[in-house]
């Protein structure tokens, strides 16, 4: 292939769609734990569904190329990629991470990797002087939410990855927010890409996995040694969904982006929401740098109600948005981040960081949006 | 061991309690929203036991009765199931009927419609049908002693005439595969209405994204689910759905969906209902590349015409405009140089359009009708309603547009060029 394929294209066809055997469209679920070998241990490339498995390969192989790596692997959830990814390093090493990251990711760092003899400072990645102070001699990687989950504060990827080239430091970026379809680490200077894929990339609320893509063969040797030997592999179904949830990844990134950006310009003028927090926003603090590294600014909006009574009533009288935990699905889906997602952060720390009772995490679907403001009206008013 | 700790948060209620959050209204307000609500939410309500915002997959044969008489809604999945009535209801939402029925493929749908049929009736279908409804039609004559009548259908008057004391069923096709060919159905409609016969609709080709036959009088619509309403390329199933207030034919349907075995599995129906949540979006997808390509092709010199309702000169552009709500993603053409190696020569040049069977799936799909979909016909039959060899369908997926011009460009490039 000459010319790099559009996007749209790519998610589409990777070279592993078509079955090799009998000229399937759709890649064969080899549901099967299991392969045959000869008295010589030799294989026709599986052995045994932990360490591969063909569904999963085309999946990896597929995903890699979207986030223009070298090698991707697949993972039973967001959590089991991320950890797998720090099991790279070893006790005594040092990391510095997003102080706004996924609940999920603060507990495994304080609760697990701690345990393990391995430090986190947590840092406003946003603030290159903050990230270049909080470097220790022990340091061995920096970790990047961006946006943040709930804030929406956008970090520079290439002026991080330049702050990690210089010092040999692993730079690792999660993109779930904004799927491979808006941004493309690897492509601004990372070295290994994490996504909890149950999100956009999935896509339908019925899969739970996760995905690392790494710069380098190496990198990715060392992942896949860590995937094989503690085992959180993706099973066959799930692969399959995955990658069935990947064929409509544009059509549906453009709609959630268009239905975000409509709707953060519209909650900005309604009475009772105080402050709303969207990268596409020009008044977002980070406006100009979101526009400059990524195609677009995702699907994700945070927005704080003028008192908690408030957020309350108003989530209790949702109808098309449901209240749940998870995002990045074809359905409109909202919570408040301070008693679910990010419940495993210390009260007093939640306060800091603006995570508040006031502040509710929407991820905007693919509904028709004046359906979605109708709802928002009807939830907001008094009668 | 300690429990996690955002459980502490929550209060854990019994399976199947019910919800007093907004969701539980969703049902009611559906009928009344927009196509692509109805195509994301139709069918999915949150699961009532455990509130899941995906629809659980019932991979179940049988269900436990409450007693000797009684069940919780289902008994056996040939009869019913869960995941399945939930397709089925998102299914006649979208076509706005009472109900519907989901097949294991589209044959088996109308297969469930002729079966609606006493033995000796007699069946009005169009001369350039699908293949497959021509091969089960030409059988239920030779079996089941139910004559048909072929014929061009574009002439509602010669479908009156057309009509004989045992005709119970006018079936049409429109568009046509793969002419593009298109029916009045308020026309046909009236036929149907006057002289007391069924009316149904295949509407596979535009999907109720594009066309609602039920509006325009239609008894049933009839669907390959494999095709756009699937989207994905990766199941075989069909739909019949029944107009407003045509439960007792539903019912029918139904019985017959049981009694021939012909009802579509639970994995299959939720991956169908997963596939109509982007209907919407891949229909209007698919849509705008095809016009790209039939303005392309229309203006090749290798290219002798091309069929698309939606090119200003296809000589049903307007009855296109007032019955559809968009033109679909199907378009056929016919190459200047028709002889099998100039045939040959394009499709093994195209690198996006897949040589295949089917259509409706998100990559696009190239076929030669003749020696394909429409094998079953007789060279003469082919000939006379226009089916040559140097026609060429295609299913124009949703991948970048520029992409599949240039594959076109490359493709015809080889062609030597028309004279004109």
């Amino acid at each position: 292939m000459k010319a790099p394929l559009n996007k749209e294209t790519l998610v589409l066809h990777t070279g592993n769609e078509i079955d090799q055997q009998f000229g399937a469209l759709s890649v064969p679920i080899y549901q099967v734990s299991t392969f045959l070998q000869d008295v010589h241990g030799n294989t026709r490339g599986f052995e045994y569904s932990r360490s591969g498995n063909p569904t999963r390969d085309a999946l990896e192989k597929a995903f890699a190329q979207l986030e223009h790596g070298k090698r991707g692997l697949a993972f039973g959830s967001g959590i089991a990629a991320i950890s797998a990814v720090f099991m790279c390093f070893s006790s005594g090493d040092h990391f510095v991470v997003s102080d706004v990251v996924y609940g999920g990711t603060y507990r495994l760092l304080t609760k697990i990797l701690s345990r393990m003899g391995m430090t986190v400072t947590f840092v406003d990645t946003a603030n290159l002087a903050a990230v270049e102070a909080a470097i220790t001699p022990a340091t061995k990687a920096v970790f990047v939410e961006t946006p943040t989950n709930p804030m929406m504060a956008v970090s520079d990827i290439k002026a991080i990855a330049a702050i990690c080239r210089g010092r040999r430091l692993r730079f690792i970026v999660d993109n779930t927010f904004m799927s491979p379809y808006w941004q493309n680490p690897l492509l601004l200077g990372a070295d290994i890409v994490v996504h909890s894929a149950t999100k956009y990339l999935g896509g339908h609320s019925d899969v739970l996995a996760g995905l690392v893509v790494t710069a380098t063969e190496e990198m990715g040797e060392e992942v896949h040694f860590i995937q094989k030997a503690m085992g959180g592999v993706l099973g066959p179904q799930d692969s399959w969904l995955l990658m069935r949830g990947i064929k409509t990844l544009a059509v549906r990134m453009e709609k959630h982006e268009r239905n975000a950006n409509t709707l953060a310009q519209w909650l900005c003028t309604l009475p009772g929401i105080t402050s709303v927090f969207y990268p596409g926003l020009e008044t977002h603090p980070q406006y100009r740098l979101a526009k400059a590294q990524a195609g677009g600014f995702g699907g994700m909006i945070s927005f704080e109600l003028a008192s908690p009574e408030l957020a309350e009533h108003f989530l209790s009288r949702l109808k098309l948005i449901a209240l749940a935990i998870s995002l990045g699905g074809v359905e409109s889906l909202i919570c408040l981040p301070a008693k679910t997602t990010h419940a495993s952060f210390p009260p007093e720390l939640l306060e800091k960081l603006g995570i508040n009772d006031r502040l509710v995490r929407f991820s905007v679907g693919i509904e028709h949006v004046e359906e979605l403001k109708q709802d928002i009206l009807q939830a907001l008013g008094n009668e | 061991m300690s429990k996690p700790e955002e459980s502490g948060e929550f209060r854990i209620m019994a399976p199947g309690s019910p919800g007093a959050m907004g969701w539980a209204g969703r049902p009611g307000l559906l009928p009344a929203t927009g196509l692509g609500t109805q195509c994301v939410h139709g069918g999915a309500a949150p699961d009532p036991a455990y509130g899941a915002v995906a629809a659980p997959i019932y991979e179940t044969s049988t269900f436990a009765l409450l007693d000797i008489r009684t069940s919780a809604g289902f008994e056996y999945t040939r009869t019913g199931n869960p995941t399945r009535a939930r397709l089925e209801a998102a299914l006649a939402l979208l076509e706005g009927g009472c109900g519907a029925i989901c097949t294991s493929s589209g044959m088996s749908g109308i297969i469930a419609v002729l079966s609606l049929l006493p033995h000796g009736s007699h069946v009005l279908c169009p001369d350039d049908c699908y293949g497959g409804t021509f091969r089960a039609l030409r059988h239920a004559q030779a079996v089941h002693g139910l004559e048909t009548t072929f014929l061009d259908m574009t002439d509602p008057e010669a479908v009156a005439a057309a009509v004989r004391p045992e005709t119970r069923l006018i079936w049409a096709e429109t568009p046509s595969n793969p002419l593009l060919r298109l029916l009045d159905l308020a026309s046909l409609a009236k036929v149907a209405r006057e002289r007391d016969l069924l009316l149904a609709v295949d509407n596979t080709f535009l999907s109720p994204v594009n066309q609602r036959p039920l509006r325009w009088g239609a008894d049933l619509v009839f669907h390959s689910t494999t095709k756009y309403l699937n989207g994905h390329s990766d199941v075989v199933g069909g739909t019949v759905v029944a107009a407003p207030g045509r439960s007792g034919l539903l019912q029918r349907l139904a019985a017959l969906n049981n009694t021939l075995g012909t009802s579509q599995s639970p994995h299959d129906c939720a991956l169908v209902l997963r596939g109509l949540k982007t209907l919407h979006l891949r229909m209007r997808a698919h849509e705008a590349n095809s016009r790209a390509l039939a303005s392309y092709l229309d203006a090749h010199p290798a290219v002798a015409r091309v069929n698309y309702p939606g090119l200003p000169g296809h000589p049903q552009h307007a009855l296109a405009l007032r019955q559809q709500e968009g033109f679909g993603a199907m378009l056929s053409f016919e190459l200047r140089d028709g002889s099998p190696d100039s045939v040959r020569r394009v499709l093994r040049r195209l690198r996006w359009f897949t040589l295949a069977e089917s259509l409706g799936g998100v990559e696009s799909l190239v076929s030669q009708p003749a020696s394909m979909s429409h094998a079953a016909m007789t060279p003469e039959m082919r000939e006379r309603i226009g089916i040559r060899d140097g026609l060429i369908r295609l299913s124009v997926g949703v991948e970048e547009q520029a992409d599949l011009v240039e594959d076109l460009r490359q493709a015809l490039e080889a062609q030597p060029l028309g004279k004109s």
